[in-house]
């Protein structure tokens, strides 16, 4: 016997219409779009694993790391495959600048969170993030017109049109806005209360920034520092254009050198021939690169999971 | 008891204040005195100015934007909102307690030293010792003497709130302001920090806010009753109690409205 009730709940029953269909399709379609890109990083990593295998193959690994001479690109019997110029030189930039963009960065930071007004923050703020879209090519050509020559022209007459000096510089420049922003972050969540605290105790501006807000921030502060030099191993655009093309052990700013980034471009926008050592080089290199900013960016997670505070 | 007050110098006189923040008038021409070593009460519904008032005393209001300020306020004879007053100094003699324990994340001792340090004592012996005395006046020490060195942030609520007082004592102010400092705390550590409250009288002038008048009338000596941002009625806290003078006072304490 039929209700006037059980009559109303078949509306209720399930119904295959294009929106139910459409439902079961759409979580599948996200997977796929999110396989596409796990796939390609793990294709990516498979090749540099396979040509880097080749690579050694080759030339042994313990020449490879501990050689003090890379000349890939020099032909038969002058080549030279030790990496640790190419080392030397992404390290002698990433120093520089991180010696640039870590008290600037941090400056910035500080003056954004403790003592711009807020209208000036929603300003600034966004400028910063803008900095920090500009492509690096343009950075690039900052570096060899302009800083270059500056640096020719005052304190380094002697220095050569590529060295390492200016593009540090200039590396260090382009990362201070993704410091600033991400310390900027870290040193807001610290509650007001903290602060208020800080104040109430007779602490000037100075010193809530220095000695509470800092502090309480400083995991995410560190790991925008660690993010920071990741990005400065990896730059490519201001190296290539700015410091050079001579791989060099050295550690004087003043030298042009060449850093891993610049090597790899280098050798795959020249004429080398598909298969050679000096191809399956540019792998090897972009492994070695490749863990150095994989440390970096693990270094940051742990950071700032394990040194998270409390409030 | 009245004429006692009267010779007595007040630690803090409160003449004809108002204040603003921005168009919004939140304070009209409070006027009070506040003798020493006494404990006075602020009570009254929420959002009726008492957070307000009690952060004139110690200029914390200066922090916010757009906020303007009228009429006088003077401790011990000295107008704290003439030109050549240092506020930090200012700030070191009004310490201030808040309502949600606070702590620094760092240890213990850093936490309450951090005050005496900002005002230049770097001596290890002279901090310890500071450190030491603090936490005895806020009936903390024997709960962590022997973890000194662990995070503030790991002790219990009452803990922490007492902490704070500790850290807030650590730089000797003259008076202690204090903004419902139980509100976030269970019953047994409100008791402890309102016998805290009698027995910091003896060195301090405490000036402290609550809604709960049972604890106004438990540990204060006079009461103030705040309304709309006026102040209705300022009394010992026995009379006011017991025979308030004000229409608006009787309706509060009875419970008739807030
Ligand atoms: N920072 C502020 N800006 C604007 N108005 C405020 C601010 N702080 C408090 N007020 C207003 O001032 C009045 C008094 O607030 P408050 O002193 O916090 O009251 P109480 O502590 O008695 O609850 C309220 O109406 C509140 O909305
Ligand atoms: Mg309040």
């Amino acid at each position: 016997m039929k209700t006037a009730g059980s009559v109303g709940m078949d509306r209720f029953r399930k119904q295959r219409t294009w929106r139910t269909t459409w439902e079961g399709i759409i979580p599948k379609l996200l997977l796929v779009c999110a396989l596409v890109s796990v796939l390609t990083t793990l294709g990516i990593v498979f090749t540099l694993i396979v040509e880097t295998a080749r690579f050694f193959e080759e030339i042994p690994f313990v020449q490879f790391i501990t050689g003090t001479e890379w000349t890939a690109l020099f032909s038969g019997n002058q080549q030279k495959f030790g990496v640790l110029p190419l080392i030397s030189g992404t390290l002698l930039v990433t120093a520089g600048a991180a010696l640039v963009a870590i008290p600037l960065g941090l400056a910035a930071a500080i003056y954004l969170s403790e003592y711009a007004h807020d209208r000036v923050r929603r300003v600034l703020k966004p400028v910063l993030e803008i900095l920090a879209g500009i492509p690096t090519v343009v950075y690039g050509f900052f570096a060899f017109t302009f800083v270059t020559p500056l640096l020719r022209g005052t304190f380094f007459p002697d220095m050569g049109p590529f060295n390492a000096l200016s593009a540090s510089i200039v590396v260090g420049i382009m990362i201070i806005p993704m410091i600033a922003s991400l310390s900027e972050d870290a040193m807001s969540s610290v509650p007001r209360g903290i602060r208020e605290a800080a104040y109430a105790m007779g602490s000037t501006r100075l010193e809530v920034a220095l000695r509470v807000v800092v502090p309480a921030a400083l995991s995410g502060i560190i790991a925008s520092f660690v993010l920071g030099i990741s990005r400065a191993i990896g730059e490519t655009m201001i190296v290539t254009i700015a410091a050079g093309a001579t791989p060099k052990l050295t550690f004087d700013p003043t030298d042009s050198i060449q850093t891993m980034t610049a090597y790899m471009v280098q050798a795959a926008s020249g004429d080398i021939s598909f298969g050679s050592t000096a191809y399956k080089s540019i792998y090897a290199v972009g492994m070695t690169l490749f863990v150095f900013t994989m440390i970096m960016n693990l270094l940051a997670q742990y950071i700032s999971r394990r040194f998270k505070e409390e409030y | 008891m009245a004429e006692q007050a009267v010779q007595t110098k007040p630690a803090i006189r409160v003449e004809n204040l108002d204040l603003y923040y921005g168009e919004k008038q939140a304070l009209y021409n409070v006027s009070m005195d506040v003798a020493e070593n006494s404990v006075t009460a602020l009570i009254g519904p929420s959002g009726c100015g008492k957070s307000t008032f009690l952060r004139t005393l110690n200029r914390m209001n200066d922090l916010i934007p757009g906020v303007r300020i009228e009429g006088n306020i003077e401790l011990y004879g000295k107008n704290i909102y003439d030109r050549d007053i240092d506020v930090e100094m200012l700030r070191k003699e009004v310490g201030m307690v808040f309502q949600a324990p606070n702590p620094f994340p760092k240890s213990i001792y850093d936490n309450v030293a951090y005050g005496p340090r900002i005002h230049g004592i770097t001596s290890k012996k002279k901090l310890d010792e500071i450190v030491e005395k603090s936490l005895r006046q806020a009936a903390l020490w024997d709960e962590v003497k022997d973890r000194l060195k662990d995070r503030a942030t790991g002790l219990s609520g009452g803990q922490q709130q007492r902490l704070c007082i500790a850290r807030a004592l650590a730089v000797e102010p003259e008076i202690v302001l204090m903004d419902e400092p139980t509100s976030a705390l269970d019953p047994i550590s409100t008791s402890k920090i309102e016998e805290l409250v009698q027995e910091l009288k003896e060195k301090y002038t405490i000036v402290i806010v609550t809604h709960n008048m049972q604890q106004a009338a438990r540990v204060s000596d006079k009461t103030a009753f705040f309304l709309n941002g006026e102040l209705i009625e300022y009394d010992d806290t026995n009379t006011l109690f017991s025979n308030p003078g004000n229409k608006k006072t009787e309706d509060y304490i009875t419970g008739r409205f807030g």
